[in-house]
């Protein structure tokens, strides 16, 4: 603090206050919405304070779905669950032992075989969708999760992550492990992995939520209704002729879908700022 | 950079990369080339032969007037999302760098919206702002502002930019904040010994030495607002009202959708492929550099 000036401490105090609340304010409507029947949201004043419909909403949504789509939230929630795990857990393996392989080996063509991966990182996946389409229906992995998970591990943060790290591990571990006997898979299991617990938990974090998040290739290339994502169904939910909008059970699914990935920035969040701070060097 | 010690061998390194390499090629090389090779290609309407037909495909797009529209839009769209929720985060970063004990407690209640998926941002805004019910957007039309984002094109663009901002806010915060934390606390003191208020040591001293920071998420931001903001357009707008809100991304979407022509929307797709790649290569070029004054 260069001056002590209390009066524009409570003005710092008072801005983030209200930013706070703004930031928060959507939020604070999704989960009142969730507490209400149809009637109350469609008449246009919706109190700001929790009604009693929570528990009616929230079984109706988990496992029985809207009128529009009926599918229940619940399998929505698992289908996403095992998308984000899936790309999270995917990309780690991949990417750390293409890491290992690029940092701790000599072997031709390494240095290309570190160009191919790290283009990668520069084509997101919606600039190539159709062709990447064609690739997973003649593949026939259309509805399946291989399909959701395999094109979106396509990408070289990961891999960059991890080389990154290694760079810093001192070498004279390496070498006192070659003393000692080690080969190359001990030296990765006892040594490296070890060490590398935090990256691998960071990329998780991070790679959790990007996965959960994932909106365009699901839409894509999901078509069967038990393969929906939460993410997906929502927007399901909600048609333009306001009718039929069941609102409560839309609100009531989107405070469903916020829940994991915000719990886990909460939860984690230093090594989800780590994640995030890392991930774009 | 190079580790001093190595293993030998070539068969397990290969095949450590291989998995990698594997996807890579199959669900991006692959993808890639094929966007570029059809973006030549004219298909009968049949879709049984096709012809080279060289730069058609892109001479096409360009006299497209909805093309332009839609370029205009990601545009207007980009420079408003960028321009306030970079600056809505730097009023916050500011007053959370104070006093780490504000820094500290504020960090945890204005990231989480980053976990927040797009889609389901745009879905909480519209509620939010529905013309009938919702709780701000049915006050606007009482007053008599005439509010209607599923009608009107400009309503339906504030309301994007809104839903985008928002969810954008929790990132830009986040890395102003350690850029601010980064900056010493005697350069700024010793401005005000000097005699600068708080005001002339942030645009002479704070600004400036944030700037490389700010370039950054200029960039990142930018490339935000074009591919990850599709799922806030697809729940809130489709890209309406009569195609208002159609951003370039979207558009190659929706046009894909609709069936139309294969050669076209590849084409647009490399144009794509052309916007980020350069967007990449400036964002490199300042990462080497690192402090540019």
């Amino acid at each position: 603090m260069v001056e002590n000036r209390p009066f524009r401490d409570f003005m710092a105090y008072l801005t983030l206050v209200i930013g706070v609340i703004i930031v928060a304010f959507p939020v604070y409507l999704a989960i009142m919405a969730s507490t209400f029947d149809t009637a109350t949201i469609i008449n246009g004043n919706m109190p700001l304070t929790p009604g009693d419909q929570a528990p009616e909403n929230y079984t109706r949504a988990l496992f029985y779905g809207g009128k529009l789509a009926r599918e229940p939230v619940s399998m929505m929630m698992m289908n996403s669950m095992i998308m984000a795990l899936g790309i999270a857990f995917g990309k780690i393996l991949i990417s750390i032992l293409s890491a290992y392989a690029v940092v701790y080996f000599k072997f031709p063509f390494r240095k290309t075989a570190f160009w191919v991966i790290f283009i990668t990182l520069m084509l997101p996946v919606e600039v190539r969708i159709y062709p990447t389409y064609k690739i997973v229906a003649d593949l026939g992995l259309l509805d399946t999760y291989t399909g959701l998970i395999m094109p979106l591990i396509a990408s070289a943060t990961g891999t960059l992550l991890f080389r990154q790290f290694f760079m810093t591990v001192p070498d004279e571990l390496l070498e006192a492990s070659k003393i000692d006997g080690a080969g190359a898979f001990r030296f990765f299991k006892d040594t490296l992995l070890p060490l590398s617990m935090t990256t691998i938990a960071a990329l998780f974090v991070i790679q959790f939520i990007y996965g959960w998040n994932q909106y365009l290739w699901p839409l894509l290339i999901t078509t069967k209704s038990s393969m929906q994502t939460i993410v997906i169904g929502i927007k399901k939910m909600i048609t333009t002729t306001d009718a039929l909008t069941e609102w409560q059970i839309a609100m009531t699914t989107a405070v469903l879908a916020m829940v994991p990935p915000v719990l886990v920035v909460i939860f984690m969040q230093r090594l989800f700022v780590k994640g995030l701070v890392e991930t774009e060097k | 950079m190079e580790k001093r010690a190595h293993f030998s061998g070539w068969t397990l390194p290969l095949l450590l990369i291989l998995p990698q390499m594997a996807i890579t090629v199959i669900f991006f090389y692959l993808p890639a080339s094929q966007a570029i090779w059809q973006s030549f290609l004219r298909e009968d309407a049949f879709g049984l032969a096709s012809e080279f037909v060289g730069f058609e495909n892109y001479i096409a797009l360009f006299e497209q007037p909805e093309y332009y529209r839609a370029m205009i839009t990601t545009v207007i769209f980009s420079t408003l999302v960028a321009f306030f929720s970079m600056s809505i985060a730097l009023l916050l970063a500011t007053q959370a760098d104070k006093s780490i004990r504000l820094a500290h407690g504020f960090k945890t209640l204005l990231i989480w919206p980053y976990a927040v998926a797009p889609a389901i941002a745009g879905v909480l805004w519209m509620f939010m702002f529905h013309p009938t019910l919702g709780t701000l957007g049915r006050p606007l039309n009482v007053m008599g502002f005439n509010w209607n984002p599923m009608l009107d094109g400009t309503d339906a663009m504030i309301l994007l930019v809104f839903s985008a901002t928002w969810k954008h806010i929790s990132y830009n915060f986040l890395f102003f904040l350690a850029g601010l934390q980064a900056i010493p606390k005697s350069v700024i003191e010793a401005g005000a010994i000097d005699g600068a208020g708080p005001l002339r040591r942030f645009w002479t001293i704070i600004f400036p030495l944030l700037s490389p920071t700010t370039f950054f998420l200029l960039v990142v931001t930018i490339v935000y607002v074009f591919f990850e903001t599709f799922g806030i357009i697809d729940a809130v707008t489709g890209g309406g009202p009569a195609g208002t809100t159609t951003t370039l991304v979207y558009k190659v979407y929706a046009d894909g959708r609709s069936g139309g022509d294969l050669g076209l929307s590849a084409a647009q797709s490399v144009v794509l492929m052309v916007i980020v790649i350069s967007l990449t290569a400036i964002q490199f070029r300042y990462v080497e550099r690192k402090v540019q004054y």
